[in-house]
């Protein structure tokens, strides 16, 4: 991560403030990244242990966003911050908060992967759940990497990708439905799995947030609730 | 000078919006309004009420010398009626100086010289131009200073005097006049029982008040405050603050402050001013939360450029 491109305080120790918490925000936004690729690992590879795990991560996790709120109150008291710095500090309390419930959609996956691995495993394997995850799993890390570099075309991207989530959705939902259907006994099973598709499908929108919030901290242009096309278009016009 | 360009915005090099500060382009960008739903909110009342407010005054092609020296370079802005315009910068950066010009502070200077003209509307009268009378300009356009400078004499009196210098003879009416003067200042109810008392018996914010009172005596169309709070306590500043905010209903407000949250509180539109030249003017609210120049944005977060 670099802030070269943000230019240099007169007062250093203000400089290390904002350098200070956006490393914060990284680190708790890496936590929330490993809860989420344990939680889904313990889906497809069995691990009771994995609930567990989670839920120490989550304990860091928390301390963070206090940690973080309470710099934020202290740097809008006595900086005053303005312009660029003063969106960062609104960018990251937003942010914060959206990655924690990340973190607690996380642990709810944690805790039904448990379940899930003490009973029989279909024979797909929850195969859906594994592709959804990871798709999941890589808007969440290209979430922080665009949020580490700015960088808005990252950031776009993973709005973008948003819409794939909400369609596989879609398709495990009807999925399941057919399953009821055809054997009551499976309802238990498709129950869960939509549990864990829903909070997936969350994970997403909490992954698009932070992109725009990331867009409105680079650009000064709130692009919430814009259909994605608005976006383009606005972009296509700027550079044409 | 750091040439890493911009705030935020460079971090993205790949990005398709164009970054948020534009330092090479040689207009003064002021953003046209209303670019569809991506916006930065704002108070919309406000908002529309100072996009909507008509032209009390336009620098054109302002240049100002103290002999060889150029002070203004090349200014050109418009000021809106009845809005609160605050002009920003470092020291030396020619805001004070542009602020005199307003009403002729500069003509005892000896070896100034103006460039272009100032027009104060409706009726396109040059306020530099030197067959203009000064003191007409004064009487319609008021300044308040720095530090109080209230006359060694009574408070009434402070108020009264220019009313008797624009030639109002009858008592009555003086009387009226100074009244409505003080509450207009918000000083009237604090200074009702004592008007016969000297004005430097009044405190530092009080004394800023009675001189905001005489300037508001004449009735001026537009009054211009070089860093009036810069002498007083947090307590008074916020009462000048409020005064200036209620000013908006009855006069154009022109202020320099070196206070950029007091910019950011009091003002409708924001110029920002670096060697001379006007290197931004816009919205308040845009200035503060997202400027479109680089120099802007270094100057208002406290970075060096």
């Amino acid at each position: 991560m670099s802030t070269e491109g943000l230019g240099h305080h007169i007062s250093s120790r203000y400089n290390e403030d904002l350098e200070r918490l956006r490393s914060s925000v990284l680190e708790m936004g890496g936590l929330v990244e490993r809860q989420l690729t344990q939680a889904i690992g313990g889906i497809t590879e069995p691990d009771a242990r994995v609930i567990v795990q989670v839920a120490q991560e989550e304990l860091r996790v928390n301390q963070l966003e206090r940690s973080i709120d309470e710099d934020c109150s202290r740097i809008l008291a006595t900086r005053g911050p303005t312009a660029s710095d003063l969106r960062l500090i609104i960018t990251i309390l937003k942010t914060i908060t959206d990655l924690e419930r990340i973190g607690d959609e996380g642990q709810k996956i944690a805790a039904i992967a448990a379940r899930l691995a003490m009973r029989e495993r279909p024979n797909s394997r929850y195969r859906e759940l594994r592709n959804l995850g990871e798709l999941v799993i890589e808007m969440l890390h290209d979430t922080l990497d665009a949020f580490a570099r700015l960088d808005t075309e990252l950031a776009l991207a993973v709005v973008r990708r948003d819409r794939t989530v909400d369609e596989e959705y879609e398709a495990i939902h009807r999925q399941s439905i057919t399953f009821m259907m055809e054997d009551p006994r499976s309802i238990r099973r498709a129950l869960d799995v939509m549990w864990v598709v829903r909070s997936l499908e969350r994970i997403g929108d909490h992954a698009k947030n932070v992109c725009e919030y990331l867009i409105y901290l680079v650009h000064g242009k709130d692009v919430r609730h814009t259909k994605i096309e608005e976006i383009e278009k606005e972009l296509h016009a700027f550079k044409g | 000078m750091d040439q890493t360009v911009t705030g935020m915005a460079s971090g993205s090099k790949t990005s398709g919006f164009p970054p948020a500060t534009d330092i090479d382009t040689g207009v003064i960008p002021i953003r046209p309004s209303g670019r569809g739903m991506l916006q930065v909110a704002v108070d919309e009342t406000r908002r529309s009420a100072a996009l909507n407010a008509p032209i009390k005054a336009r620098a054109e092609a302002l240049g100002f010398y103290y002999g060889s020296f150029q002070a203004l370079k090349n200014l050109t802005m418009e000021i809106r009626e009845k809005q609160v315009t605050a002009l920003i910068g470092p020291s030396g950066c020619g805001k004070s100086t542009f602020l005199r010009c307003f009403n002729r502070m500069h003509d005892l200077t000896p070896g100034s010289r103006y460039e272009g003209r100032i027009m104060l509307l409706p009726e396109d009268m040059n306020l530099v131009a030197p067959e203009v009378d000064p003191i007409e300009v004064r009487m319609r356009i008021g300044m308040v200073f720095q530090k109080p400078n209230p006359f060694p004499k009574s408070i009434y009196e402070n108020v009264a005097y220019g009313l008797r210098i624009r030639g109002v003879r009858s008592q009555l009416r003086i009387q009226e006049e100074t009244e409505k003067a003080l509450r207009g200042a918000a000083l009237w109810d604090e200074v009702k029982d004592r008007l016969s008392h000297s004005a430097l018996s009044l405190s530092g914010g009080q004394q800023q008040r009675l001189c905001i009172a005489r300037a508001l005596a004449t009735s001026p169309e537009m009054l211009l405050f070089d860093e009036p709070t810069s002498a007083l306590d947090p307590i008074a500043t916020a009462r000048i603050e409020e005064l200036i905010a209620a000013l908006r209903e009855q006069v154009t407000v022109l202020i320099v402050t070196h206070n950029m949250q007091q910019a950011a509180r009091v003002s409708d539109y924001t110029a920002f001013m670096y060697l001379g030249e006007l290197i931004e003017f816009d919205e308040t609210s845009r200035i503060f939360t997202n400027p479109g120049r680089k120099a802007t944005e270094d100057y208002i977060t406290g970075r060096y450029g």
